[in-house]
């Protein structure tokens, strides 16, 4: 049951908290448990068609050919979309925020890059049409060397997953191929350390495995707009995708979404809408394209797997004097949203310790596996796993008990983090010790009188010298500048008023100025501030 | 392919359709009857979302064939509310705070109603092996058993 401690920092907060402590009725309640919650799948559309992929079978090779020949005479086939059909076949989902190059197809064209990827867009009157359309297709596929492995894939002579990236990790700024912390000299702190842990941390992907699937319903609405019913959980990112995708203006669309199955982060990367909207531009019709369990569990994007290298140098003590880290997230065949995920990766370290020397490199690495995308807390979580496994190893190495261990090292307001950010409203002691009250685990009485708020800052509140890489820094370009600028404004790309457009838009060459809806916002990461 | 007639009870009400050879019970339900409160979670019979009651008993309408549930009597979420008030595990549900994405709600309320109906005060254990075939994603299992137990009027503790 819900406690409330408000004996902890008592003085940092107002006591009049009118709602805090209460229950509130969720406001979607009442249509949960009567069952008229509207999902996106609960919408019947007249004329509906339906929309399936035909996947890659190979984790890496190139197309030769796609036969479509005995596929578009199969009963009940309305239209095979191919890559060619889709404006603005290749994207990366976080250029909508100006960061990362577009190298991402919605429909393969010339090479698969996982096993899965979609090739084919098969819109048919039911799904077993579509599906006994599938079985027909024959893609000739030229099958080359595959890498699974974040380590082999960084090495010389890997196979190149992404050409947009050809070193097979992702790049920061156009210049860094990871990202990098240094505070203070690990080095050295190690030398003198009394004893140093050596240890690999693995962490798998994992599926979200949402009870609904992804899928969404598009159909054609009044005025040449379309009205898109979506599972998505992130419904202003993927209007603004479909318009640069379809490479039309986001008033185009009428999203309606919101009541999501579950979700976890799997419904983030607009997995159905382009194709579904594709579909019922090109066939007039309402098309649904909703992922079958299998779709979901094999093909949908997991939480990315992560491979941690920790070294850390104790004193008998207890002090953790050093930590020197090397990870590698598995962003698999395309960046998504992983080159975000080492950042926090990166951001996260050393844990919530205070460390004197900390050293770390984070790599986004490109293999051909399924892409992955965000999942509650992805990038920080796998780091917090091999972190405490490695706090837990360090407390045993010293002899000495982990919650006093962590006590310890715990960070503490006034002291310098590895980022020469000053850590404010600390609380980690007070929830260990609260956690040892809890689970009736003895610590000793200075333990249990520490404070965050004690003994913090001075010597700890130091930027320690800090040893430069003996490797030239690359020179970083003024701005980073991605294909997905916003040029400037072009009048002969402005959205006509009257009549609407009838669809479907038109075909590439690609415009220099795609008229989509979305604006450019500074972000915390993707762009250099002055 | 020629098109089966096909009758049953849906909630209460003598409906008839026309079905594929080969069309489960959750897609006639949803997409020929229209009622959507089943839902579609794997096709499988591996999540329980597209339960319902077919003569009282609990089935997975996924792993249905239509055709079998001819002259027999469909219940669904879609009619357990009584008139205009909510049954009691609708209202429990509600005050225990047992949903939170919904998705998973129609099934684990249709195999609240079939053991609450054949056992109206069950043990823990046995509400507990009542949804074992419900899977429930985001892992609000405590919330909902307590529900179930609070509408059969048992005490709800650990």
């Amino acid at each position: 049951m819900l406690e409330l401690r408000k004996d902890i920092f008592a003085d940092e907060r107002d006591d009049n908290l009118n709602e805090i402590g209460k229950g509130t009725q969720r406001q979607d309640m009442l249509g949960h448990v009567t069952g008229t919650s509207s999902y996106f799948n609960d919408h019947k559309l007249q004329g509906m068609l339906h929309l399936k992929a035909v996947r890659s079978t190979q984790a890496h090779a190139r197309i030769r050919r796609i036969d479509t020949t005995e596929a578009e005479r199969s009963a009940g086939v309305r239209r095979i979309i191919r890559g060619t059909d889709v404006p603005v076949n290749l994207n990366t989902l976080l250029s909508l925020i100006n960061f990362g190059k577009d190298d991402e197809p919605s429909l393969a064209v010339d090479k698969v890059r996982y096993k899965g990827e979609p090739i084919l867009a098969i819109v048919a009157d039911s799904e077993r049409e579509a599906f006994e359309a599938i079985a027909k297709v024959k893609v000739d596929y030229e099958p080359l060397p595959a890498v699974f492995d974040v380590e082999d894939a960084l090495k010389a002579g890997a196979p190149v997953v992404n050409e947009t990236y050809p070193k097979n990790a992702f790049i920061y700024h156009d210049v860094y191929d990871h990202q990098r912390l240094r505070f203070g000299d690990a080095d050295a702190a190690l030398a003198s350390a009394d004893h140093v842990l050596e240890q690999r941390y693995q962490m798998s992907p994992i599926e979200h495995a949402p009870t609904e699937t992804n899928g969404a319903i598009a159909a054609p609405d009044t005025n040449g707009r379309y009205v898109v019913y979506t599972s998505t959980q992130a419904l202003f990112f993927s209007v603004d995708t479909c318009a640069k995708i379809l490479d039309v203006p986001s008033n185009t669309f009428h999203f309606i979404g919101g009541t999501v199955g579950g979700g976890f982060g799997g419904k983030v990367d607009t997995l159905t809408e382009p194709l579904a909207i594709l579909g019922a531009m090109l066939t007039g019709r309402p098309v649904r394209y909703v992922f079958g369990r299998e779709d979901e569990m094999q093909y949908g994007p997991p939480r990315g797997a992560e491979r941690i290298f920790i070294k850390d140098g104790v004193m008998r003590d207890g002090r953790v004097v050093a930590r020197k880290i090397r990870a590698y997230f598995d962003s698999g065949a395309y960046t998504r949203l992983s080159s975000y995920a080492a950042v926090k990766c990166a951001a996260h370290l050393p844990g919530p310790y205070t460390i004197p020397n900390v050293y770390g490199d984070v790599y986004c690495v490109f293999t051909n596996r399924t892409p992955a995308t965000a999942m509650r807390g992805f990038g920080v979580t796998a780091m917090d796993f091999a972190i405490e496994c490695q706090m837990d190893k360090l407390a045993n190495l010293v002899g000495m008990d982990p919650m006093e261990f962590r006590i310890l090292n715990a960070y503490r307001d006034g002291d310098m983090k590895a980022h020469r950010r000053e850590a404010k409203n600390t609380a980690l002691i007070e929830c260990v010790q609260v956690a040892a009250e809890k689970a009736k685990w003895p610590i000793r009485d200075e333990f249990r009188r520490a404070s965050s708020r004690k003994d913090g800052g001075g010597s700890r509140a130091a930027v320690p010298p800090t040893p430069t890489d003996s490797r030239a820094r690359p020179a970083a370009p003024a701005q980073q500048r991605t294909s997905y600028d916003r040029a400037p404004v072009n009048a002969t790309r402005e959205p006509p008023r009257d009549p609407p457009p009838p669809a479907p838009p038109p075909p590439p060459p690609r415009p220099a100025a795609p008229s989509h809806g979305a604006t450019r916002f500074s972000s915390v990461f993707g762009t250099r501030r002055r | 392919m020629s098109k089966i007639p096909l009758q049953f009870r849906h909630n209460g009400r003598d409906v008839a359709i026309f079905v594929d050879g080969g069309t489960n019970l959750l897609v006639a339900l949803r997409e020929l009857i229209g009622d959507m409160t089943p839902k579609f979670g794997c096709g499988q019979g591996g999540c329980g979302t597209c339960s319902v009651l077919i003569d009282g008993e609990l089935h997975l309408s996924c792993l249905t064939l239509a055709e079998t549930v001819a002259g027999r009597s469909i219940e669904t979420l879609d009619g357990i509310k009584q008139g205009p008030n909510l049954h009691p595990l609708q209202r429990a549900f509600a005050d225990n705070f047992a949903a939170q994405c919904g998705y998973c709600t129609p099934g684990m309320l249709m195999a609240a109603k079939a053991l609450l109906d054949r056992n109206p005060s069950p043990s823990r254990d046995e509400v507990v092996e009542a949804i074992s075939g419900n899977i429930c994603r985001c892992t609000g299992y405590e919330p909902i058993i307590n529900a179930i137990l609070a509408a059969a009027g048992g005490r709800v503790s650990a």
